[in-house]
């Protein structure tokens, strides 16, 4: 094959579940790889905080909406010879599907590089699918395709139920499930219809209880395969992988089992002739005890294959964290045209690409779903998948892995220990939820046999008696002495200090002396690909605790990143972005950067990003360890930066600040000072900046009493969370006794604070110290008024409604803040401006400062042109502003328009409600840029599925409330020509403006159609629903009418400013100009 | 569980848990890097008077099952593990890993660091070393007094004592038919190939063989007669055997004179097939070299490339030795190299129907992608046969 001169990467788009920062990592793996190759790179994605569209990553970087029209204006402008689909997620590769079908990729002589498009189709069409797997002799489940909801039901009858429902090419399962019962598989085959974009699943036996296993493999042009790792789930067959705790390798296959499932991924990937990576997932026979089936099991065990993945995925991103084989990298360079043999291995730097990885750790992957933003959404796991993120622990052993995993996950401060108030009394419910682990270890307490909890969930013994030999030791921890055997043995199980403190009945840091005073410490291994066969370069290390250390201290100055873990909602790809240039800034500096992280899918933990990476949880005892391992010659323990992990790492100042560790950037108390209200107060007080009256409390009456004093409606929210976690808009002493309750339990013990809600513009800035000077690169400005939650509002940068007294007030506040608080490196601050009153002056009140690097920063960055993340920590490092060629004040705004917009993720979570408020929702975001408003704003609401088009028939159902508002938009949707739908209410309104409309009830119970009704059948296509509060009727009402919204995929407007922009800039079918992030950048 | 001691030449101590048999053992310390296969390593004839190491940390989880054993006993002197699972779970599972090891009478350590152990051999190549639960300063000086692993006939000691059938002593010992599986791309044949053809007549020179390769020609047709290692040319000849399979065994193949003397008269006048030791025992016939690994190549994860067809395979290795080429034959070439290290992995004659391979193509443990090899040994003898 020629090398192609240029290659088109198309990215995954904004995060959403089934989707996230995995295919940053993969593309940025993949924009380098092509650019060693010499070959032109030429990337697009919508998604702003990623590395990957970075100006330096590509050649050619264009942040526009992931469509088929502007993908095509980008081939007529750029020309490239290539394009690379398999890199960037079901999105990406969805698209390049599209392009080819559309004739585009013919029309510019465009090839598709790597796995050719007959292998996709093959692989993800069942029908061939099933084919091929029949022609070589694998073994195919038996299943249907089926395109209606009664060839479902047909299907479902010969196959038997239960069955699984799988809608064809969607991604993380959505609008799947399993069906037991005829009701059941009416309600998923309609859903999984309506997901699917060619409208087709596949009806499909069940095997629950089976043993699943994957198989990462990698093949070549030439034909070489190879196995990059197998990985066993924890979870049987019926939970969504994406959803289930992982092991790799496996642990439960021989040596025959292995190789069986090995050789038949490998004849699978020849015979559909990958090129590239390739991810297979196979079902496998249980243990007769824990599932019967029929055969002999001494024969071979029964497998069947149950999906394939043409491309790089979550768990391919997995499998090279969990190996140290760079699996997107060597997918890129294979559709350069390069062999196995011919790809250097940059682990050993002798060997090649042609290698098997062999692990000498065990690895373990844990999910991390948003159940703790949504308590309500149905917290069952399915087909469909639900987690956000996820987090990955390694250790020598799967108990030293498993327990270092959970405390990754950072779900309040749950450790293995942790278990529901409920099990004290009623029975432990042990269907697969995201509570089941926990459910496990609570069961196996209680004496449960581990027969009955194989039998009963399918989980394989083997993990059931590892989890009890963690039990074991809980209980001697309880009862015995804790001497060194003891303690070693729960440290070598992954047991936390705090862990073993709490069941020994001793503090957390005695438990701590009591360790280091026996001398013992974790030891830190390479992860090298070989098992210690060849010598490697991989800065790559986990802890153990064992007798050889093998992270020796190297000379030089260092200084520790802490990363921000798991992606969570309220905790994106974003700071994770901010942790990647922090350490590039770092070595820039001339330091040695060492990350630290927890979190398989992001670029932070590509072993070749920093100069050390050590893949541990962000605890206080991980990372204090860390920096005791890092102590040179002189014992002096490295500085740490605590900015740009988001809550996680700025959680960890307080303690580390405590330990006698240094901390570069804003000081532990600098923090202090933004988080603790009544220090922040006073200290807005003494500066003479206005905030919304109110006091942080601790009991009900307090609240009370507070709320009282400065009116309603107020914001109740705990301190000290991310993502407005429990933030609520109260509007009386009612609801207020409702929702400190819940606030309450979020705070984990701190205060609340209550704030009167003042209805403005929001505003938010990040600035840059150094001590003397304040940079302030650009002001963003929310769509959305105060009350919705910044990370789910609309922003636009520079800001379109604030005149210059006020852009000036603003800067002039944040310069007085930043300096006064004392914080060096990044500050953001979010404000609220009020029209003006009759003094005439500006009415700026301060809301929130976090000093900290925002989720604003990626976007700011790129923008405004101003190396935010590289300027902050080279002022921690004591570089002024002015030697890094900076100014104060107000960084030039550039001459383009930059809107910013929130996904969601909504249709994947059943039951949460997805009106826009105080609390995030939000998974992930994506830009639209251009030289003026209105084109960003409607490239904003493309890529974010928001776009509304002329004649688009709506429903509205208004409040009370926002009526009025309203009046104008409703005309403007008339004048469109958009036939509308209307709740009683609303109907009535309309009917006095003399504009005609259908009413429909909102009564489900009532008469047809109903609300949703007319939703699910489609006669109409957006909806535009408002309501005042959680707390009130009008929110339950609306509450059908926008799940039945999310589940059909169609627009769903809860905030008239997020509707005015759309109706706004509803327009036709003409696509915007497209040009490069440095054209727009330059302008 | 009692404490016990990995003591190595070089004087370092490894403090661990004593598992399965009690008592002291030496040998020589190698390490293998396979995941899996822990049961057709223990009975792997090639480990004899070595200590195995497993690099995998967590070895026993899915128990033991005496189908899947390579021989019919333990040949490593003794285990070197992380952890001996303390849990196993699988279908086939008759019993876990501890228990086998105590009732084999199979002294091991557990508890140890055995990534240091493989780092320390990786960096100062394979050594000498004690598994006790002796004092260390007894320890020491037992390593002291071991006697070198280099100069021994391994091999003689694993082989057969007598001819025997294949067949026969399948049935007689119950053992299950071939452990390959339906989807094994190379080994699946178009219906009704067995019919073609009477069988073929291997004779196996047995210097220390796997039962997978035996299984592995019986599913191709051949019937399969083992003769000892110290068996000559003649006796091989008499069986008029269709082919030859020299086998894979344990030591240092320059302690083979006679056995590559024999070899050189077997070359052609039938068609041979070397595996590992086989292959070196071949290539020395040929007039090549050997020599000492610095630690060996042990796992299931090395890539081989055909140097024909450029074609990269991964295969099962265990092996100390490998084959120096430079006085090879002129009529014999390298077919295959190491991609790690560039050694020879096979050698092929261009005039005579004779192939060798350094690696381990029946698997078991590790990838069955060079199940082929034994087609194309079928091959070599059908075409032989055809010309004679």
């Amino acid at each position: 094959m020629t090398k192609p001169e240029s290659v088109l990467i198309i990215g995954s788009g904004a995060i959403v579940i089934g989707q996230a920062a995995e295919f940053d990592y993969a593309g940025t793996q993949a924009c380098k790889a092509v650019r060693e190759e010499g070959v032109r790179s030429i990337l697009v994605n919508s998604n702003p905080a990623t590395i990957m569209t970075d100006l330096d990553v590509a050649d050619a970087v264009y942040i526009e909406p992931l469509t088929v029209p502007t993908i095509e204006r980008i081939i007529a402008r750029e020309r490239p010879d290539g394009l690379l689909p398999t890199l960037g997620g079901q999105t990406g590769l969805n698209l390049a599907v599209d392009l080819a079908n559309a004739g585009i990729l013919e029309k510019y002589n465009v090839k598709l590089l790597g796995t050719p498009l007959e292998s996709i189709r093959r692989a993800e069409d069942r029908e061939l699918f099933n084919d091929l797997l029949a022609k070589i002799g694998e073994p195919v489940l038996e299943s249907e395709p089926c395109e209606t909801v009664e060839a479902c039901e047909a299907a479902a009858e010969r196959i038997g139920l239960p069955v699984v429902i799988r809608p064809a090419y969607t991604l993380g399962g959505t609008g799947g499930g399993i069906a037991f019962t005829p009701e059941e598989l009416r309600t998923i085959a309609t859903s999984g219809l309506a997901a699917s974009p060619i409208t087709q699943v596949l009806v499909e036996r069940y095997l629950g209880g089976w043993k699943e296993v994957e198989y990462e493999v990698m093949r070549d042009g030439a034909g070489n395969c190879v196995t990059i790792c197998n990985m066993e789930n924890l979870d049987p067959m019926g939970v969504h992988t994406g959803d289930s705790i992982v092991v790799a390798p496996s642990q439960t296959l021989t040596d025959k089992d292995y190789q069986m499932l090995r050789s038949a991924a490998l004849r699978i990937i020849d015979e559909l002739g990958i090129e590239g990576g390739c991810n297979i997932q196979f079902s496998m026979a249980p243990r007769k005890d824990v599932r019967d089936w029929e055969g002999d099991p001494s024969e071979p065990l029964p497998y069947f294959v149950i999906e394939v993945n043409p491309r790089v995925s979550r768990s391919s991103a997995l499998a090279s964290k969990a190996t140290g084989y760079p699996i997107a990298r060597v997918a890129a360079k294979i559709a350069c045209g390069k062999t196995l043999d011919e790809i250097p291995n940059a682990v050993t730097q002798r060997t090649t690409a042609a290698f098997e990885p062999a692990l000498d750790y065990c690895v373990v992957k844990i999910p991390r779903w948003p159940f703790d933003k949504f308590a309500l959404g149905d917290r069952g796991l399915g087909t469909q998948m639900k987690a956000t993120g996820e987090v990955m622990a390694i250790d020598r052993t799967f108990e030293g892995a498993l327990n270092k995993a959970v405390r990754s996950l950072e779900f309040g401060r749950r450790t293995l220990l942790w278990e529901d108030a409920a099990w004290r009394d009623k029975a432990i419910d042990l269907r697969a939820t995201d509570t089941r682990l926990w459910a496990l270890m609570a069961a196996l307490r209680r004496d449960v046999p581990v027969a009955d909890l194989a039998t009963e969930t399918g989980v394989d013994p083997w993990f059931l008696e590892r989890l009890q030999r963690i039990v074991g030791v809980e209980r001697r921890l309880l009862s015995e002495p804790l001497d060194a055997e003891l303690l070693l043995e729960a440290k070598q199980m992954g047991f936390s200090d705090e862990m073993v403190g709490q069941l020994a009945d001793r503090l957390a840091e005695h438990v701590r002396e009591l360790r280091l005073q026996l001398g013992m410490r974790p030891v830190y291994k390479m992860v090298d690909t070989c098992a210690a066969e060849f010598d490697a370069f991989t800065p790559y290390f986990y802890s153990t605790y064992e007798q050889e250390n093998e992270a020796t201290p190297e000379p030089g100055v260092s200084t520790v990143v802490l990363g921000s873990g798991p992606i969570r909602i309220g905790q994106g790809i974003e700071f994770d972005y901010a942790s990647v240039h922090a350490a590039w800034a770092l070595q820039d500096a001339g330091r040695r950067a060492i990350l630290v992280n927890s979190n398989p899918e992001t670029v932070s933990t590509d072993f070749d990003t920093s100069d050390r990476l050590y893949f541990e949880p962000l605890d206080e005892e991980a990372v204090r360890n860390i920096l005791e391992n890092e102590a040179g010659e002189t014992g002096e323990t490295p500085t740490s930066i605590v900015q740009f992990g988001g809550q996680t790492a700025v959680n960890l100042a307080e303690p580390l600040w405590r330990a006698g560790q240094g901390i570069i950037g804003s000081s532990a108390e600098a923090i202090d000072t933004a988080e603790d209200r009544e220090l922040f107060e006073r200290f807005l007080q003494n500066l003479g900046i206005p905030q919304p009256p109110g006091a942080a409390v601790r009991t009900l009456e307090e609240g009370l009493k507070t709320a009282q004093t400065i009116g309603y409606p107020v914001l109740v929210r705990p301190s000290y969370v991310l993502g407005g976690r429990a933030m609520e808009i109260v509007q009386n002493p009612r609801e207020m006794v409702g929702f400190l309750a819940q606030a309450a339990e979020a705070a984990e013990g701190r205060p609340i604070l209550i704030d009167k809600y003042l209805e403005g513009r929001e505003v938010e800035v990040d600035a840059i110290c150094d001590g003397e000077r304040v940079l302030i690169p650009g002001i963003m400005e929310h769509i959305e008024r105060t009350g919705v939650h910044s990370g789910d509002s609309m922003a636009v940068y520079p800001p379109v409604h604030l005149d210059e007294e006020e852009r000036e007030t603003i800067c002039h506040h944040t310069e007085q803040i930043v300096l006064g608080m004392g914080a060096i490196g990044l500050t953001n601050i979010q404000y609220v401006v009020l029209p003006r009153d009759a003094s005439g002056q500006p009415q700026v009140y301060v809301i929130e400062v976090n000093p900290r690097a925002s989720r604003t920063v990626p976007f700011i960055s790129k923008v405004t042109g101003v190396p935010m993340v590289q300027l902050a920590v080279r002022a921690m490092c004591g570089e002024s502003l002015e030697s890094q060629g900076y100014e104060g004040g107000l960084w030039p705004e550039r001459n383009l328009v930059a809107v910013k917009a929130p996904v969601f993720s909504m249709s994947k979570l059943a039951e949460v409600d997805t009106y826009l408020g105080p609390e995030m929702k939000s998974t992930g975001e994506v830009m639209g840029i251009d030289s003026a408003y209105e084109p960003a704003l409607a490239k904003a609401l493309v890529a974010s599925d928001l776009a509304l088009e002329p004649g688009t028939p709506v429903l509205l159902s208004l409040s009370d409330q926002t009526k009025a508002e309203a009046l104008p938009l409703v005309h403007a949707l008339h004048d469109a020509g958009c036939d509308l739908y209307a709740t009683e209410g609303t109907g009535a309104m309309l009917d006095a403006l003399g504009i005609p409309s259908t009413v429909v009830t909102k009564v489900l119970s009532g008469a047809h159609p109903n609300v949703v009704d007319v939703i699910e059948d489609g006669s109409v296509r957006c909806v535009l629903n408002t309501s005042e509060n959680r707390m009130t009727g009008s929110l339950r009402d609306g509450f059908h009418i926008r799940r039945a919204a999310a589940e059909k995929r169609i627009p769903c407007f809860t905030s008239i400013d997020t509707a005015r922009a759309a109706i706004e800039t509803m327009r036709g079918t003409v696509t915007p100009a497209v040009a490069r992030l440095d054209e727009y950048v330059a302008r | 569980m009692s404490s016990a001691r990995l003591v190595l030449a070089d004087g370092s101590v490894f403090e661990g848990r004593a598992v399965g048999a009690t008592g002291s053992v030496g040998g020589e310390v190698v390490f293998n890097t396979s995941m899996t296969g822990y049961q057709e390593m223990l009975t792997d004839p090639s480990y004899a008077g070595q200590l195995l190491t497993l690099t995998y940390p967590m070895i026993g989880n899915y128990g033991v099952d005496t189908a899947v054993e390579e021989s019919g006993q333990i040949q490593p002197r003794g285990l070197i593990v992380r952890e001996v699972a303390p849990v196993s779970s699988h279908p086939l599972s008759t019993s876990d890993l501890a228990t086998f090891l105590a009732e084999r009478g199979v002294v091991a350590i557990d508890g140890v660091d055995t990534r240091a152990i493989t780092r320390r051999i990786r960096r100062h190549g394979v050594m000498l070393g004690v598994i006790t639960t002796e004092p260390v300063e007894e320890a020491q000086e037992r390593v002291r007094t071991l006697p070198g692993y280099d100069g021994i006939d391994w091999a003689s000691q694993v082989s057969t004592g007598k001819q025997y059938a294949w067949e026969s002593f399948a049935e007689k010992h119950e053992l299950r038919p071939a452990m390959e599986s339906r989807s094994n791309k190379a080994i699946v044949k178009p219906e009704g190939a067995e019919a073609a053809g009477s069988p073929k007549r291997v004779v196996l020179i047995d210097g220390g063989v796997k039962r997978n390769i035996m299984r592995s020609l019986v599913a191709r047709n051949c019937e399969v007669t083992v003769l000892p290692i110290d068996a000559n040319a003649e006796e091989v000849l008499a069986l008029r055997p269709d082919g030859v399979l020299w086998s894979p065994g344990p030591g240092d193949p320059q302690v083979q004179n006679a056995q590559v003397e024999e070899t050189r008269k077997l070359i052609g006048r039938v068609p041979l097939f070397g595996i590992c030791l086989g292959h070196q025992v071949i290539a020395r016939a040929l007039g090549a070299g050997t020599f000492k690994l610095p630690f060996g190549h042990r796992g299931g994860n090395h890539p081989v490339r055909d140097e024909r067809t450029g074609t990269v395979t991964i295969t099962a290795q265990n092996h100390g030795y490998a084959v120096d080429p430079e006085h090879l034959a002129a009529s014999a070439a390298v077919s295959h190299v190491n991609l790690n290290d560039g050694t020879v992995e096979g050698l092929s004659m261009s005039d005579e129907p004779v192939m060798t391979i350094q690696y381990h193509s029946e698997a078991s443990p590790g990838p069955l992608d060079s199940m082929g090899m034994f087609d194309r040994f079928v091959e070599m003898m059908d075409s032989a046969g055809g010309r004679r």
